[in-house]
């Protein structure tokens, strides 16, 4: 054994290292690794946490094809998903579009709709939760009203409680894609338009033209990170409807919420992770379809 | 992206349009809409903190000043609930996560971008791997971890999941390969040791990553709810988020001690942001384009 000093710089370097990731490679495979592996092995037991595991073949995944509150979780899931997008993306675009040609009181415009986005969830929630009520008591019926215009039921309706509960969503992420919209817009070179109106290009063919293809990496990553980010929803949901159950009828219940319910009310521990699985399963293929559009820019 | 050849590639002016495009009449109405829009954003927060500061009677009045301002809503609050408690635990678990964060992903992300060994690349992979790990697939196995262990009710049962993350990793490590490598031989001829290299020669040039970095995570920490929900049913032990959402339900009808506490859970991120502004838009591009 050679003293430390005669080492080649090689294996010194090679031994400093290993040495500074010694800590973290010992958290990633207990916090991370063995976790994840370890979900997958509960999925497959009936597990209340009182006795021990008892392994029960597929029979997680059997309940949840027969569950129907799973699949109105799974189909409450999309619904944030499919309607809070594109919502939120169009939106944001408009702004940071308009915003990017405004120079008086820019800075002051952004702020306001990037201040949002460093609220706490579960704060603005009840906020929401208070917008909503019923007359006399919430602020939205209270505005309806001033105008003339009948209240609504908001969360109490089955119908309305999905969009409800997703507004305060998109109303907390649109500063964040505004701001990275705007960071897109601002990365286009001045001489692409300036060549443009040379060649006699009108303002709404710049856009198509221009402005929106070049804006496509920005906008596969906005896309990805708020998809990812409605298929989360759970703080929400959580604080915005009574107990936290998702209700009326399960009518706002996320799978997070279903996921959540099962394993630390009911106790299923096993059900609980079969469903992460799914979870999992559905924001993996995400980050591949993103994968793979990063990948055709290149 | 790259610019053509000939392009006059004078730096842009961040607050001007691309197009050049100044004054049309439609871009004032465009910005007057954009204001309007700008002003319903903030509907929230006004009416939150106007809510905190009426008395129970004039909460359902549309009036944004109240009649009679009071502070009661706090007192009580603070008399009567742990709110001054729960405000404590998600300081100190924030900024111990945001500590932890900073220390380690920004070592291992200098590791990975600087020294070369065999497994490196092994190592980064598996890192970046944990991104595909989402948290709500974790959190049963770790409440049965924390519950065997004795760690649910205890601010390390709140903050172990978090210490390191593959996103700060990932993010450090960009920054740390754009520094060039005679930096740090130059260091090294000095004859300083590898850990006070990253320390005081690496560490102050990759300062915009590290406060982008600090940003998103003692954000995410302070408003983090679903872990904080489930690894701590002692009330003592609520975080900021957790405590409002048991009072909240428990208050259910007090909107104007609901909002007060609202306010108090999230005027901190406001102050702060007011005074960072540029730095914390900075950051959140930064983080965003690279992470």
């Amino acid at each position: 054994m050679k003293r430390y000093g005669d080492w080649k710089v090689e294996t010194k370097q090679a031994a400093q290292a290993w040495l500074f990731l010694a800590v973290p490679i010992v958290f990633f495979t207990v916090i991370r690794f063995y976790p994840a592996l370890d979900s997958f092995g509960i999925a497959f037991t009936e597990w209340n946490l009182l006795s021990p595991p008892k392994f029960v073949g597929f029979a997680n995944f059997r309940r949840m094809i027969d569950d129907p509150v799973f699949w109105l979780s799974f189909r409450n899931t999309f619904l944030y998903l499919i309607i809070g997008t594109p919502v939120s993306l169009v939106i944001s675009f408009v702004v940071a579009y308009y915003l990017d040609q405004v120079r008086f009181a820019h800075g002051l415009i952004r702020a306001l709709y990037f201040i949002p986005y460093l609220t706490t969830t579960v704060a603005m929630a009840w906020v929401w939760r208070w917008f909503y009520q019923p007359p006399p008591i919430g602020l939205f019926n209270n505005m309806l009203n001033a105008i003339g215009l009948d209240a609504l039921p908001f969360l109490r309706s089955t119908e309305q409680a999905l969009p409800a509960v997703l507004a305060p969503a998109i109303w907390a992420g649109l500063g964040f894609q505004v701001v990275l919209f705007l960071a897109g817009l601002r990365a286009i070179p001045s001489s692409y338009y300036e060549a443009a109106r040379i060649d006699g290009a009108g303002r709404g063919m710049i856009l198509r033209e221009i402005t929106l293809p070049l804006l496509k990496p920005t906008m596969i990553f906005l896309v990805v990170i708020s998809s990812i980010g409605f298929l989360r929803i759970f703080d929400q949901v959580y604080n915005m409807t009574d107990n936290g159950a998702g209700g009326p009828l399960n009518s706002t219940r996320p799978l997070v919420l279903n996921i959540y319910q099962t394993a630390f009310r009911s106790f299923e521990m096993g059900y609980a992770a079969a469903q992460t699985l799914v979870l999992f399963l559905i924001l993996l293929v995400v980050s591949l379809v993103q994968l793979r559009l990063l990948r055709e820019r290149a | 992206m790259s610019t053509p050849l000939n392009a006059p590639s004078a730096p842009r002016d961040p607050f001007v349009a691309a197009s050049g495009v100044r004054t049309r009449p439609g871009l004032v109405v465009a910005w007057t809409l954009l204001m309007m829009g700008g002003i319903a954003m903030m509907v929230p927060l006004v009416y939150m903190v106007a809510t905190s500061l009426k008395f129970p009677h004039e909460v359902y009045d549309l009036n944004i000043i109240p009649k009679e301002p009071t502070f009661e809503n706090y007192i009580y609050i603070f008399k009567n609930t742990r709110f001054g408690l729960w405000f404590v635990n998600s300081l100190v678990t924030s900024t111990f996560v945001t500590i932890s964060v900073l220390f380690f992903d920004s070592l291992i992300g200098y590791t990975l971008a600087k020294f070369k060994f065999r497994g490196r690349e092994i190592v980064f992979i598996a890192i970046l791997t944990t991104l595909m790990i989402p948290t709500e697939m974790l959190v049963v196995p770790w409440y049965i971890m924390a519950k065997n262990f004795g760690w649910l009710n205890s601010y390390w049962g709140i903050m172990f999941p978090g210490l390191m993350t593959g996103f700060g990793v990932f993010l450090m490590r960009q920054f740390f390969s754009g520094i060039p490598d005679d930096y740090i031989h130059a260091a090294r001829v000095d004859g300083l040791g590898e850990f006070r290299i990253w320390w005081v020669v690496a560490m102050p040039l990759v300062a915009p990553a590290l406060s982008a970095l600090t940003i998103f995570t003692f954000l995410g920490n302070w408003t983090a709810f679903l872990w904080p929900l489930i690894a701590t049913n002692d009330r003592g032990l609520y975080t900021m988020p957790v405590g409002l959402a048991s009072f909240s339900g428990e208050y259910l009808t007090d909107w104007e001690l609901i909002m007060a506490g609202a306010t108090i859970a999230t005027l901190p991120t406001l102050v702060v942001f007011l005074v960072f502004q540029r730095y914390i838009i900075r950051g959140v591009v930064l983080a965003g384009i690279k992470g």
